[in-house]
């Protein structure tokens, strides 16, 4: 059933400053609203339950990539189009890249944004098993003040996260240490284009150090990083048994527990032999 | 809530509308402006019969609450071209059969015009993705496929 429209609040503060105030002030009654490629879906489906949001989208604090010496900066209203037309992120993390243009169509990749992509927390989304083998951090930011944590501690459970009522997530921080990396990519889904994951495998690994990094979308309650897969490979294994005990995964509308273990594996080995 | 006053520029007219914040602007442009070339498909950012360009990028307009389309750049369908005088993508969709039913249609033109802007002549992978966001369930696709190709002056996508 389609939502009650005039029940809803967005306004749009003029700057970043204004809007953390105002989610300082009652902190949980607003919430930040980026593209609303997923907001605005929930809302037509009648499934969106918060009633008050604020409009960052124009809010040109949270734009632009910036790239340093060691690290690549983004602020959270990145588009995957802007991400897709970034020279650097395209040499340098292909992984983003690939997530970024499987991610719905070019109108969804104008509007859809990498910090809403975490934000919003599914553990199907495409770009945050990318984000977990480039080692993201992520600022979040209030009117309090700005900290940045490790995005593999992010996600705290099924769409929790460690944001606070009052805090948006402003940034993300990609170290650039990945030269020489061997990088593999790929989303299962039923088409190419529009199509949610069944399963989501990202992975990078250096043939010189032995250094693996794994992490996989759709196959349990967060975008998972895979630690012990890793140790198991950097080990002389071949992590599948590890990888079987380290995902989760679940039997729903687009796909079985037992798919998704079977299609994991395959994507590891043939990560392992790309 | 209040519905709040919004100006948008609509194929090179400026436009006001009184619209609630989060009502989509996909309604207020068929209903209060009266351009009922945008189409509703489903309504989920799925299909793109919806698609628009909104300060010259596609865009899908169910998924846009109208207050943040304030002070923006609209083209819909109806700024494209009209019966008299047909855009060059829109010839090629009549004359390669590349409209049946034609609900996807208008998204189909917008999106072809948006993939052309940018890339004046796309490979059959560019074109592919370029309208991967829009469905159509009667065509088949390749006819909209090589309407595309001849719009842009070639006819290379023959099947």
């Amino acid at each position: 059933m389609r939502a009650y429209i005039p029940g809803y609040e967005l306004c749009a503060p003029k700057t970043l400053t204004e809007a953390l105030e105002r989610m300082a002030a009652e902190p949980g009654r607003w919430r930040p609203f980026a593209g609303g490629t997923d907001l605005m879906v929930l809302l037509e489906a009648g499934k969106l339950h918060h009633s008050c949001f604020l409009s960052i989208w124009r809010l040109r604090e949270l734009r632009g990539i910036m790239i340093a010496s060691d690290s690549v900066m983004l602020g959270c209203l990145t588009t995957f189009t802007d991400v897709l037309n970034d020279e650097v992120l395209r040499r340098e993390f292909p992984l983003l890249a690939a997530a970024a243009a499987q991610t719905g169509g070019v109108a969804t990749q104008n509007r859809g944004t990498l910090g809403g992509n975490i934000v919003n927390a599914s553990p199907a989304a495409d770009t945050p098993p990318a984000l977990l083998v480039y080692d993201a951090e992520v600022e979040l930011l209030s009117s309090r003040g700005s900290r940045w944590l490790s995005y593999h501690e992010f996600h705290t459970g099924y769409k929790t996260t460690r944001l606070g009522a009052d805090e948006l997530l402003a940034r993300i921080r990609l170290p650039r240490n990945t030269a020489g990396f061997l990088h593999y990519y790929r989303k299962v889904g039923t088409r190419n284009a529009q199509a949610i994951s069944k399963v989501c495998f990202a992975g990078v690994r250096s043939q010189p150090s032995g250094e693996v990094r794994i992490a996989l979308g759709s196959v349990a309650p967060v975008p998972l990083r895979c630690w012990r897969t890793e140790a198991a490979i950097r080990e002389g294994g071949d992590g599948l048994a590890a990888l079987a005990a380290e995902i989760t995964p679940i039997d729903d509308v687009r796909s079985t527990a037992a798919y998704r273990l079977r299609v994991s594996q395959n994507l590891l080995k043939a990560f392992l032999h790309s | 809530m209040r519905k709040v006053p919004i100006t948008l520029t609509v194929n090179g007219q400026s436009r006001t509308a009184s619209v609630w914040p989060m009502e989509r602007l996909l309604d207020v442009i068929r209903q209060q402006l009266a351009l009922t070339g945008t189409k509703e498909g489903c309504g989920e950012g799925e299909c793109g019969a919806c698609s628009i360009l909104l300060d010259g990028q596609i865009a899908n307009s169910c998924l846009i609450p109208a207050l943040q389309a304030d002070g923006s750049e609209i083209t819909t369908i109806e700024g494209i071209g009209c019966s008299e005088e047909l855009a060059a993508v829109q010839r090629a969709f009549v004359e390669c059969g590349g409209a049946q039913c034609g609900i996807c249609t208008p998204g189909m033109i917008i999106a072809a015009v948006a993939l052309l802007r940018q890339n004046p002549e796309p490979s059959e992978a560019d074109l592919r993705q370029g309208l991967a966001g829009n469905l159509c369930r009667c065509t088949g696709y390749m006819r909209i496929f090589e309407a595309v190709m001849n719009a842009c002056g070639e006819g290379r996508l023959r099947h």
